[in-house]
């Protein structure tokens, strides 16, 4: 390799670096806010271009102990619950997203039948009114079903906004399956099922695994329909205890930081944890090996 | 290419003289070998569209039977058919004597190498050559002891751990074909199976195809355009061409002797030159005249229909034409446009009339060098390489 372009490639890896830096600083900004204000004492610190504490005592856990309710072991039950009530309904809403959208979907991708484009046209109808406008008859169904203050009740209704978009998603994942596979499968003695469990479903498995993570963080990140159905505290899920800490005429910034950093680590852990899961899905389609 | 079909039909010549010999040597009073594949009448539509329109099928035993025909004509839809993997609308099909029509493909004893291998990409090499056999409930023993033959046979020993987005293209084809002999079925389909190879990749696993089939006696249906592929695999070669056979028979037995105009242009390579033209008697003799060529027919091949006066299409392959040298008769005159020199040989493209068609004669490496554009060229060709087709119907005069 010759020197110039030695020296061409150390001046481009200086400013991708440079461009990278900007975008984490970009990034990181807010968060580093978030951060800041939920370690601070209360009635939190004065605005600041760089916000960091100036210095130890400036630091302070009282906002997360003032959420998960330290010390006070019934508030500390309560808060537990309520994490719980949150971590059910997610995974629920997930798996039953996912358990019922992946044959449906593997139906609409592989077989002709009669209300095939008028059920996918149902389907997409759904998705085009958002949850609030269904509020109300919502809560009447659940009404009458006993299912309010539920958790069951709550994964019913995100489950029913779920599923079709799941479907969707899933259907053009078995799409960009090639069918030979299949058929490779069925040549080789396996039967249409069979074909479908060892061959179309595992090759679909990141798509499964990022529908399943997109289904767990609506169902996770989801306030105005757990706020109208959900009327007793200990049915309480996350999105709908942080959203108490913003008062009609004082918020606690503090708690609130503090919460929505409690809130966030269960997801980022799934992410961590389902990352290579989430990049093969997420680029399936586009390369294929 | 055309080089290829040339030295590739050569090398054909050999193989077939040499393997008849030793076969008339060897054997004892020819046995009728069993059929190990029959379609009979197969009709299949998809839509309204017919697409194969009554087609059979006939494979003998350790046979290498070759599909050829132009892109849609449903070579693929008959091999699916034989596979299972379509229903036909009429017809029935027989695999080892066994009525397959209406069963599913697990039920067909057969394996298929597809066009895009088609390997599980979750599964390891190892894993793929499995699927069949564990499927069918064959012990892990003969399993092991069957991939470690096949590996050896295709050179994956060392690439069982691997998965298929690992692999070379190649490689995958190789996967591909060993996962269809791990299971040793009735008959292995091809389905194009070399149609994502690079040129030399091609002419290689070509040939490591026949040597395999060599080797294992397997009955194999093989479908391709490619007609170096059609002619240098087959055993038998079935030209279809609108949903019917059009031709069957031995690879160099077609090319010699095409029964109608498309089967005539379809193998070869440069494509055989048609002119219209008429049937001549003079003299006891017959000559085919007409768009330039004046040529000598060899009545012993034609013996019915060479009556005066008849309306034909006259096919000379380019391959059949020559520098006409000193007093050798020649058939035409090539007013010439270009020289194509290939190194070994070369081809001269131009017109035989003002208004005929582009006419394609081969030349000697040596007289491409003399030969330059606008000059005129004497064409010489041997009457038995004449071929007649009848102008109305197209099929070669008998
Ligand atoms: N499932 C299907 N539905 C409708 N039409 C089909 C289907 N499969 C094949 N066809 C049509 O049938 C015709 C024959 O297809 P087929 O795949 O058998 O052709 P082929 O001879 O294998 O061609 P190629 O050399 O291009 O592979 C084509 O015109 C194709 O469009
Ligand atoms: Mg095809």
């Amino acid at each position: 390799m010759s020197a110039r372009s030695k020296r061409g490639s150390a001046l481009e890896a200086v400013l991708v670096h440079a461009l990278l830096l900007v975008a984490v600083v970009y990034a990181l900004y807010p968060v580093l806010w978030v951060v800041t204000l939920a370690l601070s004492k209360a009635g939190g610190i004065e605005p600041r271009v760089i916000p960091v504490p100036h210095g130890a005592d400036e630091i302070t856990l009282d906002n997360f102990r003032l959420v998960t309710g330290a010390g006070d072991p019934e508030r500390s039950w309560l808060f537990a619950r309520q994490l719980v009530n949150s971590l059910v309904v997610s995974f629920a809403t997930a798996a039953t997203a996912v358990a019922i959208a992946t044959p449906a979907a593997y139906a609409l991708a592989r077989f002709e039948f009669v209300g095939k484009r008028s059920g996918l046209r149902g389907m997409l109808l759904t998705q085009m009114f958002p949850g609030v406008a269904s509020a109300v008859p919502l809560y009447l169904i659940l009404d009458a079903l006993h299912l309010l203050d539920t958790r069951s009740g709550l994964v019913l209704v995100y489950a029913a906004t779920a599923v079709p978009f799941a479907v969707f998603q899933l259907r053009g994942a078995f799409l960009a399956i090639p069918v030979d596979l299949e058929e490779a499968a069925m040549v080789d003695g396996a039967t249409r099922t069979q074909a479908f469990l060892k061959v179309a479903l595992p090759a679909a498995r990141p798509a499964i695994a990022v529908t399943a993570l997109f289904a767990f963080m609506s169902a996770w990140n989801e306030f105005i329909l757990a706020a109208t159905l959900l009327g007793r505290e200990s049915a309480f899920t996350l999105p709908v205890v942080l959203q108490s800490y913003v008062g009609e005429y004082s918020t606690q910034w503090g708690a609130f930081a503090a919460g929505a950093i409690l809130v966030s680590v269960p997801v980022m852990v799934l992410f961590y944890v389902a990352q290579r899961q989430l990049l093969s899905g997420l680029t399936a389609g586009g390369v294929k090996g | 290419m055309s080089e290829a079909i040339h030295a590739a039909s050569r090398t054909a010549t050999n193989d077939g003289t040499s393997a008849s010999v030793e076969s008339s040597d060897t054997s004892l009073p020819e046995v009728p070998r069993a059929m190990r594949c029959a379609a009979r009448g197969i009709k299949k539509a998809f839509g309204a569209t017919p697409i194969l329109r009554g087609v059979d099928l006939e494979i003998p035993e350790g046979t290498f039977a070759v599909l050829v025909g132009p892109s849609g004509c449903g070579k693929s839809t008959l091999l699916r058919l034989v596979a299972g993997l379509e229903e036909a609308d009429e017809g029935a099909i027989t695999l080892a004597d066994r009525d397959v029509t209406h069963l599913p493909p697990r039920d067909r004893d057969v394996a298929m190498v597809f066009q895009s291998y088609a390997l599980y990409p979750h599964l390891t090499v190892r894993d793929n050559l499995a699927f069949g056999l564990k499927l069918r409930g064959t012990s892990t023993a003969e399993i092991d002891e069957r991939i470690e033959e096949a590996s050896a046979m295709l050179g994956l020993a060392k690439l069982l751990d691997r998965l298929p987005k690992q692999l070379s293209g190649g490689q995958r084809q190789r996967v591909a074909m060993g996962r269809a002999i791990v299971r040793r079925p009735t008959i292995f389909l091809f389905d194009e199976p070399l149609s994502n190879l690079d040129a030399a990749l091609r002419a290689e696993v070509r040939v490591e195809i026949r040597r395999l089939h060599d080797r294992l006696g397997a009955t194999t249906l093989y479908v391709t355009h490619d007609q170096v592929e059609a002619m240098t695999l087959a055993d038998s070669l079935w030209v279809l061409n609108g949903g019917l056979v059009e031709q069957k028979g031995p690879p160099l037995e077609i090319y010699e002797r095409p029964r109608t105009k498309f089967v005539a242009t379809f193998l070869g390579s440069p494509q055989m030159n048609l002119l219209s033209g008429r049937l001549v008697k003079e003299g006891g003799l017959v000559f085919a005249e007409g768009g330039g060529v004046r040529s000598r027919v060899d009545d012993e091949r034609f013996r019915s229909e060479l009556d005066d006066g008849r309306e034909v299409t006259i096919g000379v392959r380019p391959h059949d034409m020559f520098l006409a040298k000193g007093d050798a008769p020649k058939i035409a005159e090539l007013k010439v446009e270009i020289v194509e020199a290939l190194g070994s040989e070369a081809f001269a493209h131009g017109w035989l009339t003002s208004s005929g068609p582009t006419v394609i004669a081969r030349l000697d490496a040596a007289d491409a060098r003399t030969v330059k554009p606008g000059s005129v060229i004497p064409l010489g060709a041997a009457p038995t390489s004449i071929h007649l087709f009848d102008a109305a119907t197209d099929r070669a005069l008998a």
